[in-house]
């Protein structure tokens, strides 16, 4: 892995002098910017059992399905459809290295953007000056324990777009695929709940499975301060597994 | 069989190499699917030899180059890169070769020295070299100056073949690998390409596949021919002419009846004959060219001394006309197509 650190630090200092990841930063910022204003406004309004970033986070799926595919849709396929990838692969790096290069630069990029949200509960202390320090505001643990769910399974969502990249040369299709890769996996388990598997019996032991394999139910455990080894271990070996594939596929285009 | 398309089998004596070659390959053969790319190639490059590998469109050179680079894996036989085998070591493989893929991919949006820098990094030049390697390389392949600081997706295509050979070079191995380095470049740039080239003569051993056949003739010790995945000549371009060519070409300028001077050949020599005729010139003189067995050494003189003792024409020249590689390239691959045609027939 002597490469790894290498490529990282590369991956990351192109990210910066990029304008691609400023234009995404801003937009990203703006639209979760939204949503905090409108949790804390129908908060104001109406009465609510959640604290505000604990509903806050309930929005997660939005960016995920809309800023994991934008920020990873390039990694592999535009470096595929340059032959920069095979250029790489001319070096004594290996494909396992490049893959995780790309990869964590996406993450901690992924990561760093839901950090800078972590300064809307404070902006709004700030202005909105409430005078109970118990205020619904000051709730961190809700806070922390939502980005701590965001941070984890963002893991796995990252590396399902860094895989999309490496099935196809063209960015859209890769962009295209993990979309709906990451719409299957956290909305249609969602909705798979709602269909009536109480009147098929033979289904009826697959719901407390869909219900575990949850993203929503993670999250609200996360918000509530469950700390379940559980989630750690789903998400954590799903991304090693995807990992594997992505570098796999890489090796089997470039090889034969 | 001629000396110099003397192909040793694997495994023969013949192929018993005393020093250690830098590139050498064992019957090496790659298929897609049911398409055979390269078959049973067998051949070696020695320590700082500067080898051209010509062959057609779809022949199989850049499938060779990337089987020994390390992007594809060989169907059956086996490739070395100075001693080492590709499929069992790639790693080790990779840090001896540098390799100039076709097309010469390069990232848009890196600086010319940073990418360098990266790529010098990548393939281990330790950190407290890296810097003056890279200085080193630009200054060698003219890329010093304003050109180091410009983003590579600016530069002309020049520029970039330039960038592509600074990266081969960078790490100093053993093997260097281009695929068509000079594609796509106007004359003045395919000239500084084959000076930088020239350059590295002795020092590195490279194999440079090229459809520019001058450019290959000039900087080459030794030239490779594949055709249909099949290696059909190797040696020297003089020795190629030797063995390939059977025709020799004579061009004569001169003024007077040329049927007279066509009477005249069979003296010369019985298989000395008119090929072409140009039609009269503004002084009355015609450029004829004739054809004649190859490796006649004689034919020359007795040519110049049959025309001057008959003094009916007025001679301005009579000159050999030096077969280039494109003759030697189409005489090789028509006799490799011919010798081939029963297997491609069997592959179709």
């Amino acid at each position: 892995m002597r490469h790894f650190h290498l490529l990282l630090v590369h991956e990351l200092r192109m990210l910066a002098v990029s304008a691609a990841t400023y234009s995404a930063a801003v937009l990203f910022l703006l639209m979760m910017g939204l949503m905090y204003f409108l949790v804390i406004y129908q908060y104001d309004n109406v009465f609510q059992n959640d604290p505000p970033s604990a509903q806050y986070f309930q929005v997660f799926w939005i960016p995920v399905v809309f800023v994991v595919p934008l920020l990873t849709m390039k990694s592999l396929a535009e470096e595929r459809r340059h032959g920069t990838l095979e250029a790489m692969l001319t070096t004594p790096a290996s494909t396992l290295e490049i893959v995780l290069a790309k990869y964590f630069a996406a993450y901690f990029f992924y990561i760093g953007l839901w950090a800078l949200t972590l300064l809307f509960p404070w902006i709004a202390v700030l202005f909105l000056n409430p005078a109970n320090p118990d205020s619904p505001l000051h709730d961190t643990a809700s806070l922390s324990g939502g980005f701590m769910f965001v941070c984890i399974s963002g893991l796995l969502y990252v590396a399902l777009g860094v895989l999309a990249s490496s099935l196809t040369r063209n960015t859209l299709v890769a962009g295209m695929l993990s979309f709906s890769m990451l719409f299957v996996l956290i909305i249609g388990g969602n909705l798979l709940l709602h269909l009536p598997w109480q009147d098929a019996p033979f289904l009826a032991n697959f719901h407390p499975v869909v219900e575990y394999l949850q993203p929503f139910q993670h999250l609200q455990d996360f918000s509530r301060g469950v700390m379940d080894t559980r989630p750690f271990f789903l998400y954590a070996s799903n991304t090693i597994l995807v990992l594997g594939m992505t570098t796999m596929a890489i090796e089997a285009r470039a090889t034969n | 069989m001629p000396e110099a398309l003397l192909i040793p089998p694997p495994g023969s004596a013949a192929n018993t190499v005393v020093a250690r070659p830098s590139l050498q390959a064992i019957g090496l053969t790659k298929e897609y699917g049911s398409v055979r790319a390269i078959e049973n190639l067998s051949f070696t490059v020695a320590r700082g030899e500067i080898v051209g590998f010509l062959g057609p469109n779809g022949a199989g050179k850049s499938t060779t180059m990337r089987i020994f680079s390390g992007l594809l894996a060989a169907t059956s036989g086996r490739a070395y890169v100075a001693g080492i085998p590709v499929a069992k070591s790639p790693d080790e493989a990779k840090r001896r070769l540098g390799y100039m893929p076709e097309h010469n991919p390069l990232p848009d949006d890196m600086r010319v020295a940073e990418y360098l820098h990266l790529r010098a990094r990548l393939k281990e030049v330790p950190r407290k070299k890296a810097k003056a390697r890279v200085e080193e390389v630009l200054e060698m392949c003219g890329l010093q100056h304003k050109t180091r600081r410009k983003l590579i997706g600016t530069l002309s295509k020049g520029y970039r073949q330039r960038v592509g050979i600074a990266d081969a070079i960078l790490a100093e191995p053993e093997v260097i690998l281009m695929d068509e380095p000079t594609i796509g470049l106007d004359p003045h740039q395919i000239l500084s390409i084959r000076r930088l080239i020239d350059s590295l003569r002795g020092r590195l051993t490279v194999l440079i596949s090229s459809h520019i056949l001058p450019e290959i003739e000039m900087c080459c010790d030794r030239v490779m021919i594949i055709n249909q995945g099949r290696l059909v000549a190797v040696g020297t371009s003089a020795s190629l002419r030797r063995e390939l060519l059977t025709r020799s070409e004579w061009r004569v300028r001169l003024k007077g009846d040329v049927a007279t001077f066509e009477q005249l050949l069979p003296e010369v020599h019985a298989g000395l004959r008119l090929a072409a005729c140009s039609a009269v010139d503004s002084d009355g003189f015609v450029e004829i060219r004739l054809e004649g067995p190859a490796n006649e050494p004689g034919l020359g003189e007795n040519l110049l001394t049959a025309v001057t003792r008959r003094g009916s024409w007025r001679v301005r020249e009579i000159a050999f006309v030096e077969p280039g590689l494109e003759q030697i390239f189409l005489a090789a691959t028509k006799q490799g197509e011919d010798t081939l045609a029963p297997f491609a027939r069997k592959y179709k």
